[in-house]
């Protein structure tokens, strides 16, 4: 695999309703340096938007990075979700669409997946969580 | 040398009030130049240093003691009136840092054998108190918009007999979804309309937290009998919600606007022909 060298990397916390939205116009601002597509723009901005909420209400807040990457002629973004809240105890059950633990649609982490091209996430009962997801230009 | 008693200090700035004054005045001038003019300036010191004065005579030590409560207040009102005006908080803080000019030229002054670091320590006090004060008024500023806005960002606007329609801009939170939403029933029973139409062209993203608040809209206009329609989905939209995989299930969406309200004027019965003819 090439190297990916991020170029720029900004950090936000999440801390309440407000810090969503800043987390989303920041990601469209990255994607769009990066010059993704508006259909891939939006699907990034939304993903970020569900796993930004998630940090928020299941993770009890954390903070989020957003960087521009390259990889050869690509550029891209990732984003990286972590909180130190609870985690999550089974994963596969977390990402089955329509499984909510809130009064959600239980689409936000499955959905996300979907929303994205690379996307992993790595928790344990009272470890954490950490989502982080890739997207590339065309 | 020993800290002067408060009653000493009182007694030093009424014998110098005029040296202190005059420099004060002067740089506090010189920072707001052309913001406020020398005269509200000289009145807002005029008070804020008889207090001053009248709460060391008093016995007051820190800012907070009950002897200062006149200055405290003063100072809030200072503050609140620069907030709103938009000083920076460096304009309004500086109006009050600038008493320390006046207090140096004090020092200076070889006639002055009162030891005046208490008066300092005072001054840098009633600056960061009306620092704090000004960051208080801006907060309630915000706070007053944000109100005003979540009111004027949702017009409900009936658009044809029958018809009602909610143009939606910018995020839909919890809050926002339940002004729509009392906004659109309130305003269906007044109009007697039938057909509601909620359009999201004007809403960046739409995550599953944006279409759960929809989805209620929707459901509480269906429970008062009305049709609902959600319109304006752009195509990066459609193909986001898809790919999140949010069902919009039996409820009626639509391009555009103008499709929107051509559909709820064919369904009322009239044809299509009537309608753009």
């Amino acid at each position: 695999m090439t190297t990916v060298a991020p170029t720029t990397t900004q950090r936000l916390e999440v801390r309440g309703d407000a810090d969503v939205v800043r987390v989303r116009q920041l990601v469209r601002g990255v994607a769009q340096e990066a010059r993704l597509s508006l259909v891939v723009q939006t699907k990034l901005v939304t993903a970020a938007s569900e796993l930004a909420r998630n940090t928020l209400v299941h993770g009890g807040g954390g903070h989020v990075t957003v960087e521009l990457v390259t990889e050869g002629a690509r550029t891209g973004v990732r984003a990286v979700f972590a909180d130190d809240g609870p985690g999550i105890a089974d994963l596969d059950l977390a990402l089955t669409d329509g499984w909510t633990s809130g009064g959600g649609l239980g689409l936000g982490l499955s959905g996300s997946r979907r929303l994205v091209e690379r996307f992993s996430i790595d928790s344990a009962p009272g470890a954490g969580t950490r989502v982080e997801i890739v997207t590339w230009s065309r | 040398m020993s800290d002067a008693s408060t009653g000493a200090l009182s007694q030093v700035l009424t014998r110098h009030a005029d040296e202190v004054r005059t420099a004060w005045l002067d740089a506090a001038a010189a920072e707001l130049h052309g913001r406020s003019s020398r005269g509200e300036l000289d009145r807002e010191q005029t008070e804020i240093f008889e207090a001053l004065v009248g709460g060391l005579a008093d016995g007051g030590t820190t800012l907070r003691d009950a002897a200062f409560d006149q200055l405290r207040g003063i100072l809030a009102d200072v503050s609140a009136a620069r907030a709103r005006l938009g000083y920076t908080p460096r304009e309004t803080a500086m109006a009050v840092f600038a008493l320390k000019e006046g207090l140096y030229a004090l020092v200076s002054d070889a006639s002055v054998r009162t030891d005046i670091t208490s008066l300092l320590r005072l001054v840098d006090d009633l600056g960061l108190y009306t620092f704090e004060a000004f960051a208080e008024a801006r907060e309630a500023i915000i706070t007053e918009q944000s109100e005003q806005l979540l009111e004027l960002s949702t017009p409900v606007v009936k658009i044809w007999d029958g018809v009602v329609a909610v143009p939606l801009v910018g995020t839909l939170d919890s809050a926002r979804t339940q002004v729509v939403m009392e906004k659109l029933l309130n305003t269906l029973v007044e109009t007697g309309s039938e057909h509601a139409i909620i359009d999201i062209t004007g809403v960046p993203a739409v995550d599953t937290q944006v279409a759960q608040h929809l989805f209620k809209t929707v459901v509480a206009a269906r429970l008062m009998g009305a049709q609902c329609t959600i319109s304006g989905i752009r195509p990066q939209i459609a193909q986001t919600i898809v790919s999140l995989g949010i069902e919009f299930g039996d409820i009626r969406t639509r391009a555009s606007l103008a499709d929107a309200l051509l559909d709820a004027l064919e369904s009322g019965g009239r044809s299509a022909a009537e309608v753009t003819g």
